[in-house]
């Protein structure tokens, strides 16, 4: 036995082991009530250029914009036209709409996998929309929002995901790991928090070329518990880098609820406090609020004022992927008893307040969406889909491993061409 | 109840190994990413928290790093920790501690402390898995100096191995092919899955039962050539061969670190031949340590050069999954080549 199993004479009491459970688990009935949601003007907004240690109580409050009957008010309403805020609210149906589709087409066997973001396309969206379209994001995989609110192609996302002819990606890639670099949109990895250090290196080399382009980055609260975003968050401060860091906490990591991430001892946001950043805490429910925060999160680093971190309160309505059930983990109503509503439905009412909007142009809208999606999801059917055919030219399996190709890929190349011969016959290159 | 013999796929079979270590040593731990309440997301660790009790079994936070330098410290204290890493793609974060401390710990101390850790982790693809749930980093572990490398073809050496694992006072990484969790693969993937309760590995001890580390097994003996395969790969060589009736001996080396040199070389002196088959990418893979040992050990026996069939030497592709994969034509081809004359 090692001498560290041998316990000293004491009589103290036995230490114990800390095991974090959620609180509602399959067959309980969730009960939010004590969630503090502060009042919707009671969390102040500091100028841009405020030290991050005079706005410590940020990281603890909720940023929010829209009560709960559909009213914008308070210090940090962003007071958006209309226009802006129906354009919002399509983007964010748009992106419910895709997500419908294409889950229903990994159910169908059209293609291996596929993540919704339901219930939290405020984060992605709004946020998107409240930075400089040249600004660059590095998503997580579950940010479709930056690309639908950057009016990418569509079809484009759907080539993706079937790993069709039309996909720019060549099939290499687990659908919905998007690349856009015209669209400022870096590669999705696929591997966790991978790309929060990356949008510090690309500030910093912004910063240090006299760019005027900011970076955001997004990650779970799941991932937060990586060691590559506290690198991030070290580089950041270190560098004063024009970086804004949004953390989702939609409150569950696959089976994993947020106290497996320190959710039980504070806030995601009170991360920034030991790195000495600025910190929000927001109603990722609220599309206004996250806007409003990304917003004030731009102007602080693109004055040289640093970076950021955002934590959006959420909830992650599905599961984790097509690959995952969760009525085997959590209790079945907990996406509908989360006290910050769905923030499709919030900016709905809140345009409905302005008499800006209504229940009919709504789901004409939504119809209109809908058979968009629809359409576009038949054309790049035509282009193939997966597992039906082979749609890109074998070679391209070898290409790109570098700039140039080296002799042993080559050879292996032209073994990888031969044994198709042997397979399908002579005749077996698709045209 | 030891002698009880159950019908288990691969998944019950490791699940069965970590409940009995659980129940055998209260030193055990089972941690990782969703392994408690839900029980993995392969359904390895499924019921294990209930039976022996969140300090036991438990998830973790989203940190491989964390994961197993913590089972470090578990180790250190006197448990034996077996920590899961969701994907063995995942597990690059986690290898500062697992290439500088887990594998040094007995050496750098000389033996004042160890690091008694099963490192399990699903690995290996033909499941569509992309470049980032697909890979096979086998080699890399085996070129740490101080970790052990086990990978199981079948149910029943699963459980028997994964218990040795656990038992043994040295990190082991314990990588399970999870492209065979639920049924061999006879490398056609057009052709319908079959299950584990066809095949005689399934039938498992319900209880305890341990198969030495660095014990390779002899599918099928045979004289035309020697086969050298692990996990996957043993199903799909041993279809390929049945189906050209080739006179083959196969050895599915189980553990690849420490190798059974014993078992290949008298193998290979018998028959004057080797194929060495793996689905990791083909330079530096482990096949090439293989080749190096068979020329060096058995090179006035060979009647042909040493043949490698491997995985190609890019990243894992997702839609050309099965031109990548080392399936039936190469294996063939491989085979026609070593046995030309």
């Amino acid at each position: 036995m090692p001498e560290s199993h041998r316990r000293p004479a004491s009589n103290l009491p036995p230490l114990s082991l800390h095991v974090p459970e959620p609180r509602y688990r399959p067959g309980d009935t969730p009960d939010f009530g004590d969630i503090e949601v502060p009042a919707v003007d009671a969390t102040p907004r500091p100028g841009e250029a405020t030290k991050p240690d005079a706005m410590r109580d940020l990281c603890y409050g909720l940023v929010r914009v829209l009560d709960f009957d559909g009213v914008a008010k308070g210090p940090w309403d962003p007071k958006l036209t209309p226009d802006r805020l129906r354009v919002m609210l399509r983007y964010m149906m748009l992106v419910r709409a895709f997500d419908g589709r294409m889950f229903r087409a990994q159910r169908q066997g059209k293609t291996s996998f596929y993540m919704k973001c339901t219930g939290e396309e405020a984060t992605s969206v709004a946020s998107t929309m409240a930075i400089d379209r040249a600004d660059m994001c590095f998503p997580s995989y579950r940010q479709q929002g930056i690309l639908i609110a950057r009016d990418y192609p569509l079809i484009q996302m759907m080539n993706q995901i079937y790993s069709n002819r039309g996909d720019h990606l060549l099939g290499r890639q687990l659908p919905i790991m998007y690349s856009a670099p015209e669209h400022g949109f870096f590669s999705v990895s696929g591997n966790l928090a991978t790309q929060y250090p990356q949008a510090v290196g690309w500030a910093m080399a912004s910063a240090s070329k006299g760019d005027t382009r900011i970076a955001t980055v997004w990650c779970g609260e799941g991932s937060s518990a990586e060691g590559d975003f506290h690198s991030a968050l070290t580089f950041a401060t270190v560098y004063n880098a024009p970086v804004i860091f949004n953390v989702v906490n939609n409150q569950w990591a696959i089976s994993s609820f947020s106290g497996f991430a320190g959710g039980e001892r504070t806030t995601f946001a009170a991360r920034a406090v030991g790195y000495g950043i600025a910190g929000l805490r927001v109603d990722g429910n609220d599309p206004l609020a996250v806007y409003a925060a990304t917003q004030w999160a731009a102007d602080r680093a693109r004055t040289n004022n640093g970076p950021t971190l955002i934590e959006h309160f959420t909830y992650r309505s599905e599961g984790h992927s097509t690959s995952d059930d969760p009525s085997a983990y959590r209790a079945a109503d907990e996406a509908t008893a989360w006290p910050l509503g769905d923030p499709i439905a919030r900016l709905k009412q809140h345009l409905e307040m302005l008499g800006e909007w209504d229940d009919e142009r709504h789901a004409a809208q939504a119809q209109e969406l809908d058979d968009l999606v629809k359409t576009t999801q038949k054309q790049s059917e035509k282009l193939g889909i997966l597992g039906h055919g082979m749609h890109q030219p074998f070679e391209t399996m070898f290409q790109d491993v570098f700039e140039e190709m080296p002799w042993h890929l080559k050879e292996q190349c032209d073994q990888m061409l031969a044994e198709q011969e042997a397979k399908f016959g002579p005749n077996w290159k698709p045209e | 109840m030891a002698d009880e013999i159950k019908t288990m796929n691969m998944i019950e079979a490791i699940n069965s190994a970590m409940d009995i270590m659980l129940e055998r040593d209260p030193n055990t731990v089972v941690m990782g990413e969703d392994v408690g309440y839900f029980g993995g997301v392969f359904r390895a660790t499924a019921g294990l928290q209930k039976k022996h009790g969140k300090t036991r079994v438990f998830d973790t936070p989203i940190n491989e790093c964390g994961i197993i330098g913590v089972a470090v410290g578990m180790g250190a204290y006197g448990l034996r920790p077996v920590p899961e890493i969701q994907f063995a793609d995942y597990i690059y974060p986690g290898l500062d501690q697992l290439v500088s401390e887990a594998a040094r710990l007995r050496y750098r101390s000389a033996n004042d402390f160890i690091c008694p850790m099963t490192v399990r982790t699903p690995f290996g693809g033909g499941i569509f898995g992309g470049q980032t749930h697909s890979q096979s980093p086998e080699s890399i572990m085996t070129h740490i100096c101080g970790v052990k490398t086990v990978i199981p073809s079948n149910p029943y050496d699963a459980k028997g191995l994964l218990i040795a694992a656990i038992e043994d006072n040295d990190p082991v990484v314990f990588l399970e092919p999870k492209r065979i969790y639920n049924g061999p693969f006879s490398g056609y993937y057009d052709r319908p899955v079959e299950p584990w309760s066809r095949h005689d590995a399934s039938a498992v001890p319900e209880g305890y039962y341990r198969i030495d580390l660095g014990k390779a097994a002899t599918v099928r003996e045979g004289e035309a050539l020697t086969v050298l395969a692990y996990g996957t790969m043993v199903h799909v060589a041993k279809t390929i061969i049945e189906e050209r009736g080739i006179d083959a001996e196969i050895l599915d080396l189980r553990t690849l670190l420490p190798l059974d040199i014993e078992a290949i070389e008298a193998s290979v002196k018998k028959t004057g031949r080797c194929l060495i088959i793996h689905e990791a990418t083909r330079t530096s893979g482990f096949g090439a340590e293989l080749a190096a040992l068979v020329q060096e050990r058995c090179f006035y026996h060979l009647e042909a050069p040493v043949e490698r069939v491997t995985g190609f030497d890019t990243p894992y592709p997702h839609s050309l999954e099965w031109a990548y994969f080392p399936g039936p034509v190469r294996i063939a081809t491989a085979l026609d080549k070593i046995l030309k004359d």
